[in-house]
This record gives structure tokens, C-alpha cells and sequence, in this order.
């Protein structure tokens, strides 16, 4: 049975339109041209990346496709954004200012300036539900505060920060502002013509495209240092022979994603919705962590109280096994519980909002996307309860509160 | 990322529930650490006639805790002595180094009961 595909923040399926259009380049006998060769089949290529560029400005609203240059990943766009603009205004001065619950591509590219190159950072606390004040960025700007970059959406709450508002407030000091756009690009609407930023990451495997490609969104006359030293590729911005395939693939994701944003936003937020009301209805004691207005519309994340995370994640995507039905599917999510990643560290961003740590260790993520039906919800909201129901009865924690009757 | 043995004890976890009758309970963890195992044993002759757990935590350490009431029945308070946290690791047929932790929770557990004994 087909696996419940509830991850989509982590990475997305290649949608098919977008495979059919990278086929060509990367067929033995296709568009294999380097775009900076002269001949016809460089020049193919070349006009493939430009086109693709185009799509990828029209997506987040850039002035010119110029401004768009294309990377390897979001890393890659976020580390260039925030490395490049400090080693090329560190005669302005050396600080930069980010939140707590920045994505570990700027939090540890911040922690890499500070370490090696004595630049200083200021981590902006959040509020319970993830949102960055205007009012903590006012009192942290310096005179020599040189770059200010703060995420657009939380990838795991899904938190939309006030983007224009801390925007505005960096223009005036006329300090840089990025934001890392990679959960919000192709979910929500961009307008970074009118807004007041300068830098913004995406990332292609997060939007239906395919891995391997990212791109930076550098407002015309920002200037940044480049990360990788080599042709005169991307106008000087990115050395390194153009991943032509991955570009193509990423420009016809973002065209579909501003196409069809309209009708799919909230299509997938009435899913979302369905399924959080659901399951806070269904299973006691569980709790929403997030902001429940300032969210995307595909994500949720819940804590179950008594359970670890990773074994809900290994129980759902085992549902068949776990709860004795083979008929049932799996169900695909994360957790932010440290028992799940590598260094058994547990979600920075649940602990910047002030969750407690054994409820931290409850969390998970469920992120939605494009290929979500109504009969995922269905299916899910029949799972998930059992699933911690099953798992509750394992748990001594679980026991001591019953006992207790609370 | 786990083995076959891991997931198999995961999915059918042995000798699941709490004992009100039970000799002794260990325990081992915190809600903090994102682990509890509680052991109860019961033992007949000398030896453990009954044993079974509850454990909030991950799939390895609930993996251990039913591996480990396995290991345990039959055994004398001796040769529960001597059980260590490879021994329960290897029986799961490994776990991922970081997971190792899983398996000190186990002998952990064992020895807390051994020692309210």
C-alpha cells in the first residue's frame, strides 16, 4: 500500500511536469551543452537557464531575472547570503544580527563567522509561537551591524515572521536584510520587488522540483563576496559549469507553484486544518506548537505527552506492523525529538518557544503538500490515535499519569 | 537504520505491561533524557519466572527493554549480574552507535531491580 506522504517540508516528490522538462538535458542524446560554449548546443543550454531564470524571478517577484543566480542547494544560498555579505562589508563592521530559530544553514554559517573570522552575532529571542518582535530588532541594530537575516517561514512550525516590518526597519538603519524563503517560496506569496529585502535563499527540492539546486535572490547592486572561486559563471556571482538540468527543473516547479499558489494554498490548508483540529480533537492531551494564525498552511506540529516522537515516527511509518491491520498505510513524518537526530540533540526551534523538554520529545512534524487527498486525512486520523494510543500503553509515564488522574 | 532484530521487537514487543505482584521494579532514565524503562521481575526457585516492562522512549530503547526481559527469564540473580549492555545490544543484532545509550538504559534498569531486590 502507498506510503501517506506527510514530510513535504524536508523534501517534496519531483512533480511529473517538472521531470519531463529536465528529461531533454539529461538524456545521452539530449541538451548536454555547456551554457558557455559558443556552439549551438551550449547556446541551447545557455537560453534553457535564462528562460528557467525568469520563472524563478517571476516566482518571488524580483525586479530583473538578473537578480536570481543559481546555486547547489538552500544551503548553499543561505551560507552565500550570510557569508558573502560579511567578508564583503566587514568595513562596515562586523556584526549580524539572527533568530533562534533560524534553520541550521544560517544559524551554523553565523557560528562559522563568529568562530573563525571574530565576526559577532546576535541571536533575536521569539516569542511563544515563534514570531521575531520588531521592537528586540530595533534595539539590536549597531552602528556596525552589517546584515540582519531572519526566515521567512519556520520549517518546523511553520511560522511566518513579519518579514516587511523587520525589513523596514533594516532599510532605514540601512543595515542588508536576508531572508532564508526556502519553506515559504512556492507556498506563499513574494513580492521582493516591493519588499524591503535584499537577499533570498530557495531551494528546489522543496517545491516539487528536484534536488541539487537552489538559488539566491541578490537585489541589483547588493554586493557579496562569492563562495566558490573559479569561471566567470553566474556572472561572477557562483563559479562552477551551470547545473543545467536541476535549473530547468527548478524554473518549471516554480512556474507551476505560482500558477496554481491560488487554488493549492488553500486547498492544502483545509486539509492541514482538518487534520490538527482531528487529532487535538481525538487524542487527549496533545498540544499545537506554532503560531495558529502567522503559519503556513501546510504544516503542523503537535506534541503527544508520554510518547518520544521517534518511536511515533517509526510506529506510523510502520502502521501496518504497528497496529496489526496490513491494510493500512504508512504515514510519513518527523520529530523534533533529539532521540531522532543524528546528535541527539533535541528541535532548537521548539526550545527557542519555550516548549518543555519532555514535551519536546513528543513532538512531530506534519507537512502537507501537493499530492495530499481528503483520504490521506481520512486514513491519518484513523492511524494517528491509535498509534499513540498503542505507544501510551507502553509508557510508564503514560501509567503514572492515568494513576494520578490527571 | 535498525536492524531486523530491532524492528521485530519494536513492532511485537515481549512481555509488555506492569506486574502488581512483582518481586522487584527497576528503573532507569528520566522524561528529560527522553527515556524511561521500568523492569518488573518476578522470581520462582531462584530464578526469574516472570518478567516484563514499560518504557516511554524510542524505538531502540523499547527494542531493549523487550529484548531484555527475554534475556532475564530463567536466569539466577547471578547470571543477571553478569548481563551487560553489549550482550543486550548484540542480541538486538547491534544498534546505531548513537542508539548505544538505549542498551545502558537496560542493564540500568536490571540493575536498579537487582538492587531493591
Amino acid at each position: 500500500m502507498k506510503p501517506i506522504y506527510f514530510d513535504n517540508n524536508a523534501t517534496t516528490p519531483v512533480r511529473a511536469e517538472v521531470f519531463e522538462a529536465m528529461r531533454p538535458f539529461l538524456a545521452p542524446d539530449g541538451g548536454f551543452g555547456n551554457p558557455s560554449s559558443l556552439h549551438t548546443l551550449g547556446q541551447q543550454a545557455h537560453a534553457a537557464m535564462e528562460s528557467s531564470r525568469e520563472q524563478v524571478a517571476a516566482l518571488v517577484g524580483a525586479a530583473d531575472p538578473a537578480e536570481i543566480v543559481f546555486t547547489s542547494c538552500g544551503t548553499e544560498a543561505d551560507n552565500m547570503a550570510v557569508i558573502g555579505a560579511a567578508f564583503a562589508h566587514r568595513d562596515k563592521g562586523r556584526h549580524l544580527i539572527t533568530s533562534a530559530v533560524e534553520h541550521h544553514a544560517v544559524l551554523h554559517a553565523c557560528d562559522y563567522l563568529e568562530k573563525e573570522h571574530g565576526f559577532a552575532v546576535t541571536y533575536l529571542p521569539v516569542d511563544r509561537h515563534g514570531r521575531v518582535s520588531p521592537d528586540d530588532l530595533r534595539a539590536a541594530l549597531r552602528p556596525d551591524t552589517l546584515l540582519v537575516s531572519i526566515m521567512t517561514a519556520n520549517n518546523e512550525i511553520g511560522t511566518i515572521e513579519p518579514i516587511q516590518e523587520l525589513g523596514e526597519l533594516c532599510r532605514n538603519a540601512g543595515v542588508l536584510f536576508h531572508t532564508d524563503a526556502v519553506q515559504s517560496a512556492g507556498k506563499v506569496p513574494l513580492d521582493l520587488k516591493e519588499w524591503p529585502v535584499d537577499l533570498a535563499a530557495l531551494s528546489g527540492h522543496k517545491l516539487y522540483g528536484p534536488k541539487g539546486i537552489g538559488a539566491l535572490y541578490i537585489r541589483r547592486g547588493v554586493q557579496l563576496h562569492a563562495l566558490l572561486h573559479g569561471g566567470a559563471h553566474e556572472k561572477n556571482r557562483r563559479a562552477g559549469t551551470e547545473n543545467v538540468p536541476g535549473a530547468v527543473g527548478l524554473g518549471v516547479a516554480c512556474h507551476l507553484a505560482l500558477k496554481e499558489m491560488a487554488t493549492e494554498e488553500p486547498r492544502v490548508r483545509a486539509l492541514r486544518d482538518r487534520l490538527e483540529q482531528g487529532l487535538l480533537e481525538r487524542v487527549p492531551c496533545a498540544y499545537l506548537n506554532g503560531h495558529p494564525a502567522h503559519r503556513l498552511g501546510n504544516t503542523t506540529n503537535v506534541s503527544f505527552d508520554a510518547v518520544e516522537g521517534e518511536s511515533l515516527v517509526l510506529a506510523l511509518d510502520q502502521a501496518g506492523f504497528t497496529l496489526r491491520n496490513e491494510g493500512l498505510p504508512g504515514l510519513e513524518i518527523s520529530t523534533g525529538s533529539a532521540c531522532a537526530s543524528g546528535l541527539l540533540e533535541p528541535s532548537h526551534v521548539l526550545k527557542a518557544i519555550g516548549v518543555p523538554s519532555d514535551r519536546i520529545h513528543g513532538s512531530v512534524r506534519f507537512s502537507l503538500g501537493h499530492f495530499n487527498t481528503d483520504a490521506d486525512i481520512d486514513a491519518a486520523l484513523d492511524i494517528i490515535p491509535r498509534a499513540v494510543d498503542r505507544l501510551r500503553s507502553l509508557s510508564p509515564i503514560w501509567e503514572d499519569r492515568q494513576k494520578a488522574g490527571v | 537504520m535498525y536492524s531486523a532484530k530491532v524492528m521485530d521487537h519494536f513492532q511485537n514487543p515481549r512481555n509488555v505491561g506492569d506486574m502488581p505482584d512483582a518481586d522487584t521494579v527497576g528503573s532507569a532514565g528520566s522524561p528529560t533524557c527522553g527515556d524511561i524503562l521500568k523492569l518488573y521481575l518476578k522470581f520462582h526457585n531462584g530464578r526469574v519466572s516472570r518478567a516484563t516492562f514499560k518504557t516511554f522512549g524510542c524505538g531502540a530503547a523499547i527494542a531493549a527493554s523487550s529484548m531484555l526481559t527475554e534475556m532475564v527469564i530463567g536466569k539466577t540473580v547471578s547470571e543477571l549480574k553478569s548481563i551487560t549492555n553489549t550482550q543486550v545490544a548484540e542480541a538486538l543484532g547491534g544498534l546505531p552507535p548513537i542508539k548505544m545509550h538505549c542498551s545502558v538504559l537496560a542493564e540500568q534498569a536490571l540493575k536498579s531491580a537487582l538492587e531493591k531486590r
